[in-house]
């Protein structure tokens, strides 16, 4: 095929603990370490190793937010993809808006596949890969753990509550990635050199005759309700009595 | 408001997930609740008649429904949802397939993982892997749609008589580019992890797939479930499917035993919901403890079998 678009999400680094703001707005990401969203990462290392068989000729990754989401596009130019797109928009839209413009970059771009996680690890909202396919009327695999490519066909493994489902789809098709498909590959830096010169286009998505009126109005962040601090025992004739009292094994 | 329960059902049987989705819809102020079966066996319809909160079964046949392929399903239901004020699915591997190309279509955006209904048009649902809760508020006044968080809900009681409606495929073209090959799981008499009353799980201090034995000795004895830790299932131990935390399983048990389990956040993330949590770890800093209710620092290789006499 020619063309794989890849599509990340700039979002807080999966090793840090966050924490909420101070009147529930949301969480602090000032200071905070950013990374590319490690399921799109996943994909991006996939759609690499499609390149590197031989299958296909450009891989492009595509983000929509800040202009500092260009860090996590040159990360990803550095991991081995070709060129970059940033469409400046707010940071945190919702998946239907992102996913209208990505609609919009497909159709310049028209790639035959495009790759996203299964789901970004701030929302966990697990929603764009199919809004999107839906608007380009594209098969979807979601929740992937393996993947063949043969002519026009892909065979894929997906991951779902049941056990593991092998599915066939037609390309042009959207895939969204799981932990298990691969282990995306370290940057090193003559590659993050080499990245500077690879091209990166900025555009806006006031450029888009796209609406992005939200749906929904966050009201507040708030911190989950903490369990009560348990009890500590040192034998099983101990743990048995203590879940008797509770009610259990009568 | 009226509202359209997608029923999710394997190999001719409604899943629990509808149960719990339909337990939500307590919590709306519905005045006319019906549940769409898309399927290819009329038994899922007389099953689906039962659940309490429905009160008209909506029963499409076609064997394309079969496997219940999201982008076959989701011009059926976008077409039939115009009639209706909320779209709920629950929010399984299923649901989380469907649903968003549903809202596509309809043009309006998705709430996944409803855990909460706080207001005629807020709800609560947990993001960064459940260490934070959104509430937010609806303000498309047009649709709602959303997938259901099952360890927030219980089932319904089955003892409901819904009337059950034939409807004819609307003329719509379905897609032909997506084939269902089969699907791989693991054949278990066990009750299952997602809506077991008790489950136990093992982590990497299991050491090999034969020790997971002990666990399955103990949960044929208590009649329950057994799930792994991320460790366990990438060490090879047992298979995927049997994963609970962020990227597995997320469970709200009665009773939750981990047995040499660490408790990494992901793996919190998917049990905050349990009712009791029991933690056997030998090491006394692993963080499980933090969160269990019962800690025992003790080797689960000489714990278990006294936990079996004991019970015997």
């Amino acid at each position: 095929m020619n063309k794989i678009l890849v599509c990340i999400k700039r979002v807080i680094d999966y090793n840090i603990k966050i924490r909420i703001n101070s009147d529930e707005s949301g969480v602090v990401t000032e200071g905070v370490k950013m990374s590319i969203n490690p399921f799109d990462e996943i994909a991006l290392e996939e759609a690499l190793r499609i390149k590197e068989s031989g299958k296909a000729n450009e891989i492009i990754v595509v983000s929509i937010g800040s202009e500092d989401c260009q860090q996590q596009l040159r990360t990803g130019l550095a991991m081995g993809a070709d060129r970059a797109i940033l469409v400046e928009h707010q940071e945190q839209a919702e998946p239907l808006i992102v996913a209208k413009l990505l609609y919009e970059i497909v159709q310049q771009e028209k790639p035959e596949l495009i790759l996203l996680g299964k789901q970004a690890i701030d929302d966990d909202c697990s929603q764009t890969g199919q809004m999107l396919a839906e608007l380009c009327s594209y098969a979807q695999a979601t929740f992937i753990s393996k993947l063949d490519i043969e002519g026009n066909v892909l065979t894929v493994t997906r991951e779902v509550d049941q056990g593991l489902e092998s599915l066939e789809i037609d390309l042009p098709a959207i895939v969204t990635t799981d932990l298990r498909l691969n282990e995306p590959r370290y940057v090193k830096l003559p590659d993050i050199m080499k990245a500077k010169k690879k091209p990166l286009d900025v555009m806006n998505s006031s450029e888009f005759n796209v609406s992005t009126d939200a749906f929904f109005k966050v009201i507040k962040v708030s911190a989950p309700p903490p369990r009560q601090s348990g009890i500590m025992l040192t034998n099983a004739d101990e743990a048995f009595d203590a879940l008797k009292t509770k009610g259990f094994f009568d | 408001m009226n509202v359209l329960v997608i029923a999710e059902h394997n190999d001719g049987v409604i899943n629990v997930s509808t149960s719990k989705t339909l337990s939500c819809v307590s919590d709306l102020s519905s005045q006319q609740t019906d549940l769409l079966v898309l399927g290819n066996n009329s038994e899922l319809a007389t099953q689906a008649a039962l659940f309490q909160n429905v009160n008209s079964v909506l029963y499409l046949e076609d064997q394309r429904f079969d496997h219940q392929v999201a982008a076959v399903m989701s011009p059926v239901i976008a077409h039939l949802a115009t009639e209706y004020d909320c779209v709920l699915c629950p929010s399984t591997t299923f649901g989380r397939d469907l649903m968003p190309r549903v809202a596509a279509l309809l043009d309006v955006g998705q709430m996944t993982d409803i855990m909460a209904v706080t207001g005629p048009l807020t709800f609560e649902r947990p993001i960064y892997a459940g260490n934070a809760i959104q509430t937010i508020e609806v303000t498309d006044k047009e649709k709602i749609v959303g997938t259901v968080r099952l360890a927030s809900y219980k089932e319904v009681e089955m003892n409901n008589q819904a009337n059950i409606k034939h409807i004819e495929l609307p003329e719509i073209e379905l897609p032909l580019h997506s084939r269902f090959l089969g699907i791989q799981s693991e054949t278990n008499e066990r009750p299952d992890l997602q809506v077991a009353k008790i489950v136990i799980s093992g982590g990497r201090g299991l050491g090999s797939s034969e020790n997971f034995n002990l666990l399955y000795d103990l949960a044929d004895k208590m009649g329950a479930a057994v799930g792994a830790s991320r460790a366990a299932v990438d060490a090879g131990y047992v298979s995927n499917d049997m994963q609970v935390g962020q990227t597995g399983k997320i469970i709200a048990p009665d009773l939750y035993f981990a047995f040499g389990i660490s408790g990494a956040i992901q793996h919190l993330a998917g049990i905050k919901d349990a009712g009791t949590i029991v933690a056997v770890n030998k090491d006394p800093d692993a963080p499980i403890f933090e969160i269990a209710d019962i800690g025992i620092v003790a080797d689960l290789f000489n714990f278990i079998p006294e936990f079996i006499a004991k019970i015997n």
